[in-house]
């Protein structure tokens, strides 16, 4: 059977622990780790802790691969095909490009609001859908095999996958999506969801040394999971994250887990600065020197050097320092997955794909279009609450509320249709402690703790900006999230100014230290030709790095 | 009664059989001002929603007139300080923390679990017991008797103590609960009360001393960061929680089946069916209908278009969010596979029952045995005679006619 929580719900209550202790496990307070695809020996404990989450956070699946029912049930399948009618628009024919985690809740989506025409679901991984956050987690650590982390299903897709297929184009005119087959698809209308991939190590000669990984897909986790394997135990060889991201921290995290050495290289002053700014990262810092990370910060890596046989022994960092190691996992981030689109007339680039706030994309000249539509990381969309300004969201809730209410759209009339306007909210398992978000950290000038003690790695801090509160982040205090929550869907004021719980005396808001950064969006060059308004056009200028 | 309130109504013990009737009205004004001063919600969002708010409080002692009472030094025992179900962070998190160690995840993630053959064997002497009879009070010959047992077990109390601690439990239950008093009444009574069950635990930590067991009570007094004080408030709260609950959640239980007799049927072939019946169970019939009065508000709180002042007690009314028809589809249908049955009969937050796993399980293993084991069990009166309080609500006596039991199970 397959289970996977939604982590963005989950409080750490732990009851699914307590009902099934061999498949969830809790760690120091909140973190949960847990097995995917649990022996079906486990069903009874699994569904026991299904009906216990007292926030409703575990989906489990009874159904088969793909959606299908698990048992040949000639009577199901035989009475969808006929009723394939289309929907009440004449929307009959869905396209959704990108079989991961939002082109699946989107399918799904679909299906619940009753749609009932034909759905294409087409991913360039061969593999069924399956889940991201364990693979820097329970996957790298031996907990789950990397093949064990196949996405539940909850209602029959009756969807047509071409997987192992991607998708080279998009024709807008002929509403055709074009495959590397030479096959292609129709649509009436078309999700595209095709997500971001890692950055890989930019000399493409280093990268392929012996020794140096990413890790963004199954594939790369399980190769890295077994490189880590054979080190385990055998005392040599140091792992060397480049970048302290959330994904470098958790690779981080899972070696010394391992009891492997680790040395982490980031180029800002701090672990999580580009998400959580230079105060909470620092916190994050110390914690991973608690744990015994050799942590390196204020440097780049400047080059990866083999032996004599290719295979990876050093990497040179910008301090002159040099780091001895036998495995380096680039985790500098990601880049979209966008080049299908070249061309094609929307308005897609290194930043991702805009779309307005109901996930409908915009052509290169800023125009909505009615039929295709945009979720999850491989969106740029405007945030009312953030000063309508475009965010990119790599955050598996957002691939979820964001694929939901594209789904809705795809098939509403315009009236009917859905504004995306979850607050952003991501967790991360490192070193013990719970990580969870709500707001959008880097936009704000000023943080402050508000419960809790930095000392005991459990506290909420609260981030603010030009007196309005923005975001929160808690370590190992996710119970109190959904307050912030609140009080920031409020616009309530920055640094709140009444008693709380756990409130510690004598705390300041201090300067967040947020990275000044550039909008991806402000690379993209475009011209402008015409003269009258029904032939001004734009055309977007290729070639920016 | 004309003129009272719907919360003064729900107080009411003539209104216990059926206090759900009450909920609309209570809904209508989703925070209600009380005339002393307190606050009542009513209504799942507002909540859910001070559940999770850190400007609720806990800890009475916030309270000016409850923080002013003192025992008189010459009580025969000393005054102990508040358990952690009625106190803040960061203490409350520290010994709830604490006493998790011995008891669930991560520390000891199986135990509750690896009870299950215990209860087994507990239920089916219970049930043995009712061979030859036609008639048994099910609340005092199995929904109290079952539980009872296996807190005391798990703690390490002995089970013959019954008839010294039954009196102080049955107090401190009833001084939760505001139509038993005055706040100030009540408060006095409970420290009063649980200074004397302190009393009775010191002396068994005592008497375990250089010989302890695997229980409860031996690992917390165990435990270095645990004072003595905190580990006596912390053993009273688990003995009186671990039993005064679950008798009524499975009383309840067995009184909803038997209203609803396809249930019960259905439940007889489908023993799975217990886990999500369960989950309805408290939603439909929490034993706790509201977790007494012991939040308060440590600033100003706006909620539902009304402020609850700086200082004013809380009452959240679980059981009527629970039928709140703007959370739940049909809510005063019994659905025993409600889907989304995100109920509040554990309460929320950081002070979610600590003992739900337990009570899960018992009362997962209680009805699908004696849905399995009685035959043609019928009520003798409906309603059954209740306890009196209204926090924690219940069948005082269940009786039940049966035409006998079916043997246990084989292995």
């Amino acid at each position: 059977m397959r289970v996977v929580v939604d982590l963005t719900r989950c409080q750490g209550y732990g009851q699914c622990a307590f009902a099934a202790p061999d498949v969830f496990r809790m760690g120091r307070a909140e973190t949960l780790m847990y097995t995917l695809n649990p022996d079906d020996a486990n069903r009874d404990q699994v569904l026991r802790a299904a009906a216990a989450c007292p926030v409703r956070a575990l989906v489990v699946d009874e159904l088969g691969p793909l959606g299908r029912p698990r048992k040949p049930n000639g009577s199901r399948t035989a009475t969808t095909t006929p009723g394939r009618g289309g929907t009440p628009g004449g929307i009959g024919r869905i396209v959704i490009v990108g079989a991961s985690l939002a082109g699946l809740r989107a399918a799904a989506t679909l299906r619940t609001q009753g749609y009932q025409g034909s759905l294409t679901l087409i991913g360039d991984e061969p593999c069924e859908p399956y889940d991201r956050p364990p693979l820097s987690k329970q996957v790298l650590s031996g907990e789950v095999a990397a093949e064990e982390t196949v996405l539940p299903m909850r209602a029959e897709l009756d969807a047509d996958w071409l997987l192992g297929t991607p998708a080279t184009g998009l024709d807008l005119a002929g509403k055709r999506v074009l495959l590397a087959d030479g096959r292609d698809v129709g649509f009436d209308r078309l999700l595209i969801a095709t997500g971001v991939r890692a950055r890989p190590w930019p000399d493409p000669a280093e990268a392929a040394l012996d020794g140096v990984y990413v890790l963004r897909g199954r594939a790369d986790a399980a190769l890295l999971r077994r490189r880590l394997r054979d080190g385990t135990g055998s005392g040599v060889g140091r792992v060397l994250v480049i970048g302290g991201g959330f994904t470098g921290s958790e690779i981080a995290s899972a070696c010394r887990e391992l009891g492997l050495d680790v040395t982490v290289a980031e180029r800002g002053p701090a672990p999580l600065v580009g998400a959580l700014g230079e105060a909470i990262g620092s916190i994050a810092g110390d914690l991973q020197r608690e744990h015994g990370v050799d942590l390196r910060c204020g440097v780049t890596v400047t080059a990866l050097e083999g032996d004599g046989d290719g295979r990876l022994r050093r990497a040179r960092l910008s301090d002159g320092g040099t780091v001895d190691a036998e495995v380096a996992v680039v985790a500098l981030g990601a880049v979209r997955n966008v080049e299908w689109l070249e061309g094609s007339g929307l308005a897609a680039g290194v930043w991702g794909v805009g779309c307005d706030a109901g996930c409908r994309a915009f052509d290169v000249n800023g125009i909505v279009s009615d039929d295709i539509f945009v979720a999850g990381d491989v969106a740029r969309f405007p945030h009312p609450v953030y000063g309508y300004q475009f965010l990119a969201l790599e955050h598996w809730g957002n691939a979820l509320t964001q694929a939901e209410v594209a789904a809705h759209n795809m098939i509403s009339a315009p009236t009917a249709r859905w504004p995306h306007l979850s607050l952003p909210v991501f967790w991360s398992a490192q070193f013990g402690v719970n990580i969870k978000s709500v707001g959008v950290p880097t936009f704000a000038d000023e943080v402050m703790i508000t419960q809790g003690s930095v000392a005991d790695r459990r506290f909420v801090a609260a981030y603010g900006r030009h007196g309005r509160l923005s975001a929160a982040v808690t370590f190992d205090q996710a119970m109190w999230l959904e307050f912030y929550q609140d009080l920031i869907e409020r616009a309530a004021p920055f640094p709140p100014d009444f008693a709380m719980v756990g409130r510690p005396p004598d705390e300041r808001p201090v300067p967040a230290g947020i990275p000044e950064r550039i909008s991806a969006i402000q690379d993209a060059t475009v011209v402008v030709t015409g003269h009258n308004p029904d032939e001004r056009r734009v055309t977007l200028l290729r070639g920016h790095e | 009664m004309t003129g009272a309130s719907a919360f003064e109504q729900f107080l009411d013990p003539d209104n216990r059989a059926d206090p759900y009737r009450l909920f609309p009205e209570l809904r209508r004004t989703p925070v209600a001002r009380q005339p002393d001063g307190s606050y009542v919600v009513s209504t799942y969002r507002e909540i859910v929603a001070l559940l999770h708010d850190p400007r609720v409080s806990s800890d009475l002692r916030n309270v000016p007139e409850v923080a002013a009472i003192e025992l008189p030094p010459d009580e025969t025992a000393p005054q102990l300080p508040p358990e952690f179900i009625r106190r803040d962070p960061p203490d409350h998190d520290r010994l709830r923390a604490l006493a998790m160690r011995h008891f669930g995840p991560p520390h000891r993630p199986g135990r509750v679990r690896d009870m299950a053959p215990r209860m087994r064997e507990i239920i089916g002497e219970l049930i043995d017991g009712f061979a030859g009879k036609d008639r048994i009070d099910l609340v005092d010959e199995f929904a109290y008797p079952f539980p009872l047992t296996v807190i005391c077990e798990l703690l390490g109390v002995p089970r013959e103590d019954e008839p010294k601690f039954h009196e102080w439990s049955q107090i401190l239950v009833a001084t939760n609960d505001p139509s038993t008093g005055t706040l100030v009444d009540r408060n006095l009574l409970r420290f009063r009360t649980m200074a004397q069950l302190g009393r009775y635990l010191n002396e068994l930590v005592e008497s375990r001393r250089g010989r302890p067991g695997d229980d409860l009570l031996s690992a917390l007094a165990a435990e270095p960061e645990l004072s003595r004080p905190d580990l006596l408030t912390t053993a009273a709260l688990l003995l009186v929680a671990g039993h005064e609950t679950t008798v009524n959640l499975i009383g309840n239980g067995m009184l909803t089946l038997l209203r609803h007799p396809d249930v019960l049927e259905r439940l007889r072939h489908e023993p799975d069916l217990a886990v999500s019946l369960v989950e309805e169970l408290l939603r439909y019939e929490p034993p706790v209908q509201m977790p007494g009065q012991r939040r308060s508000a440590l600033a100003d709180i706006e909620i539902a278009g009304t402020t609850i002042p700086k200082g004013a007690v809380i009452t959240l009314v679980l059981a009527s969010g629970n039928r709140d028809p703007e959370r739940f589809a049909d809510p005063d249908r019994f659905d025993p596979e409600r889907r989304d049955n995100q109920h509040l009969g554990f309460g929320g937050g950081i002070h979610y029952c600590f003992g739900a796993p337990l009570a899960r399980l018992e009362t997962q293993l209680a009805l699908t045995e004696l849905a399995r084991r009685l035959v043609n069990p019928r009520l003798v009166a409906d309603p059954p005679p209740y306890r009196r309080t209204a926090n924690v609500r219940g069948p005082r006596h269940l009786p039940l006619d049966l035409d006998g039991v079916h043997p246990r199970a084989a292995g």
